[in-house]
């Protein structure tokens, strides 16, 4: 018993702090949004203790996922994930490949598509409200009288106020912004294969494509796994970028995320909370599987 | 290795937010203690007042009014709350928080009417009638105004510092010459405005320039007022005109129609964009509240060469009012402090002084004005002859909440994901 106390003592105490925390804010909020989620606290005064709150267990949840408006916020949300997860892998894949290969000019490059990543979505949502303007014809700005000037006028659209698929042009900034980070992962996933696998493969008589799809590609894929994980969770959460290119109001460009603000400051803690449930499960289901694939592959 | 890593980075992340709790803190002992010694005996200490007031000229007015604050309050202290930010709505947001924290400011802007309702439901700010009768307010406000800020049970929530008018049409007069229009023509209805409009459409210009949701509410319920009429219009608040009946029908047919005349990138801008396309001489006509005089002041134009205004045409007569005012919250830290500023912004010279500034106009019927603008003038002749109806879009109709369900189906309806009979149906939901 002392022994195991004088083990784990010191360690535990150095942890405690951290741990604390994190059981209050993080899992002790959580179990607080759920409590108020399965609660009919649809209004100030009964957030104020003014009038009485019951448990309605998951009316809330029903309601809202039984919604055409909520519906429509979730249908956003994926096609929104699916061209932010597809267009950063693809980009940033393909920028790391091209990097992989020349001697010269590999930092300079680099540097270039990653800088976006530094810029705010916020500040990046602004430029790209005035870039992805929906007016056509005479009065067009932005990426449409871009497209005039190179005489693709076909091409001009109204991009993010189009009801079903303007989320997608939402998406553009996402990917600008991003690919290069998962260009980063992907070369950094190159340079650690070493170079004797390739020449191995090389003197084995391997085409180039041979290399890549029998060699190399198997060794890219926890980094390739690692990269749907970071920018699917962050596609899921996303709010920022959609606030500052559109507004909370506009329907075409609803998801989970900006409901909850609408509820949230219309009183209706219930259904914000709900809301926050429903992401944090949708979160979970992505991030949950591969935290434990990890933890298996550290065990073996 | 790996998890080592992680332990390290949980307890930096940690650390960091023991550090912002405490800088939280330390910040809300200090404002707590501050107002108590103002609070305790006699009157003195600081004020703090909280608004959204944080540029142009709206911080103009603030600046005045704090101007004849200390002069008639010279034992306090004027202490800035104003928080900047998406048209008011970073300071809700900070705002409810500190409410619900039971950390209020000592008083705070809100726009009179419906949309204190939920701040009174919640117990949160307290009946201010006895002041009214204290400082005379009661007869200097129109007793039309008086009567939308008074509750069913008789209280008054808040003092209203400055009237605004949201039926109010801008126009280009270049734009409607170019057009082959008389620019200082009057439109009785909506009838008659739509020739207008499809004459500026032709011409190549936009002819009706809005913007994101909020405007296109606004624009709403200026045709809701113009074609319910205010007594029916103001049935919609209360239950007595039916969101379902063939009128608003009709009226929703007039917004759809109006809608058509406007610009395709509206769902991006915000207000003063769709203004200053009529300012430049890109769009025909702006519906917008007597706010949008402020911006054609700054871009040097001058009425009526330059610009040209008049009710929204079928609501002559009829004045749409929104308020700025000022509350008492439950549980402010220095009452005596929070008297005293209500005292000076009900007080005529703190109104005319506001008011001039900020570009509104006084709630007294009896400041001065003969020094403001042509506007200006314009607007306190119409305010103390029309009738007075409640804005939808500015909170002074309905509570917060209807406003957002309303505002949802609006988008809905105008992005063209429902149709007219979704979107009265919708509305009809919103409102119940």
């Amino acid at each position: 018993m002392r022994h195991r106390l004088r083990r784990f003592g010191a360690p535990l105490l150095l942890l405690a702090p951290s741990l604390i925390l994190l059981a209050v804010f993080v899992y002790g909020l959580i179990a607080a949004n759920f409590r108020t989620s399965i609660t009919d606290n649809h209004t100030a005064a009964q957030a104020t203790g003014q009038q009485p709150v019951t448990t309605v267990w998951f009316e809330n949840y029903v309601a809202l996922l039984g919604s055409d408006d909520f519906q429509h916020s979730l249908t956003n949300l994926v096609l929104f994930t699916v061209a932010f997860l597809v267009g950063t892998m693809v980009m940033g894949f393909g920028w790391a490949w091209m990097l992989d290969k020349p001697d010269r000019g590999e930092g300079f490059f680099r540097s270039i598509y990653l800088f976006p990543m530094a810029v705010s979505f916020v500040a990046s949502g602004v430029v790209w409200r005035w870039l992805l303007n929906s007016n056509q014809g005479e009065g067009a700005s932005g990426l449409n009288r871009l497209f005039q000037m190179v005489g693709l006028d076909f091409l001009q659209n109204n991009w993010w106020n189009n009801i079903t698929f303007g989320i997608l042009a939402i998406a553009l900034p996402a990917i600008w912004q991003l690919s290069g980070y998962v260009m980063a992962l992907f070369l950094a996933g190159f340079r650690g294969i070493p170079d004797e696998l390739r020449e191995a493969a090389r003197v084995d008589g391997a085409r180039e494509w041979q290399l890549y799809r029998l060699v190399l590609f198997p060794q890219l894929s926890p980094i390739a796994l690692s990269a749907l994980i970071i920018i699917g969770h962050m596609s899921l959460k996303s709010f920022d970028l959609i606030m500052s290119i559109s507004k909370p109001a506009n329907y075409q460009t609803k998801v989970p995320a900006v409901d909850m603000y609408v509820f949230k400051s219309s009183f209706n803690y219930a259904d914000a909370a709900a809301v926050g449930t429903i992401l944090l499960v949708i979160v979970a289901l992505v991030v949950v599987p591969y935290l434990v694939r990890t933890h298996k592959a550290e065990k073996r | 290795m790996r998890s080592g890593r992680l332990v390290s980075a949980t307890a930096g992340a940690a650390v960091l937010a023991l550090g912002l709790a405490a800088c939280g803190g330390s910040g809300d002992t200090g404002d707590t203690s501050d107002g108590s010694t103002g609070g305790e005996d006699m009157a003195g200490g600081d004020v703090e007042v909280f608004t959204w007031w944080a540029a142009g000229s709206e911080k103009a007015g603030l600046d005045a009014l704090v101007g004849v604050f200390e002069e008639q309050h010279p034992d306090f202290t004027f202490v800035n709350g104003a928080v900047a930010g998406g048209a008011g709505s970073a300071a809700k947001d900070l705002l409810q928080s500190r409410l619900q924290a039971g950390d209020p400011p000592d008083t705070f802007q809100a726009h009179a009417g419906a949309e204190l309702q939920d701040y009174i439901d919640a117990a949160q700010i307290e009946d201010v009638s006895a002041l009214y009768d204290e400082f005379g307010l009661t007869d200097a406000f129109p007793p039309d105004l008086v009567d939308r800020l008074t509750t069913e049970d008789g209280a008054i929530y808040s003092v209203p510092s400055n009237i605004h008018r949201a039926n109010v049409v801008w126009a280009n007069p270049t734009v409607l010459e170019d057009a082959g229009l008389d620019p200082a023509a009057e439109y009785a209805d909506l009838d008659a405005w739509y020739e207008a409009l499809d004459a500026v459409q032709e011409s190549g210009a936009t002819a009706l320039s809005i913007a994101t949701t909020w405007t296109q509410v606004h624009l709403l319920e200026t045709v809701l007022l113009s074609t319910l009429g205010p007594e029916a219009y103001t049935g919609l608040w209360d239950g007595s005109t039916d969101w379902e009946g063939p009128e608003v029908t009709a009226a929703l047919e007039h917004f759809e129609r109006l809608m058509g005349y406007t610009n395709g990138d509206r769902d991006g801008l915000d207000w003063p964009d769709a203004t200053q396309q009529v300012i430049d001489g890109d769009a025909g006509f702006n519906v917008m509240g007597d706010w949008a005089e402020a911006a054609f002041q700054e871009a040097g134009s001058m009425a009526p060469d330059d610009y040209v205004y008049f009710p929204v045409p079928g609501t002559d007569g009829e004045f749409d009012f929104l308020a700025d005012s000022f509350t008492m919250p439950v549980g402010a830290p220095n009452p005596d402090g929070t008297r005293a500023w209500l005292d000076t912004a009900g007080s005529t010279e703190g109104q005319e002084a506001f008011n001039k500034a900020k570009g509104s106009i006084p709630a007294r019927t009896d400041a001065d004005t003969s020094d403001f603008s042509e506007y200006q003038q314009t607007a306190v002749e119409a305010f103390a002859s029309d009738t007075i109806v409640s804005s939808l879009a500015h909170g002074a109709a309905t509570p917060v909440a209807t406003l957002n369900a309303i505002s949802d189906a609006t988008s809905k309806f105008t992005t063209g994901a429902s149709d007219l009979a979704t979107f009265q149906s919708e509305l009809a939901a919103a409102t119940m």
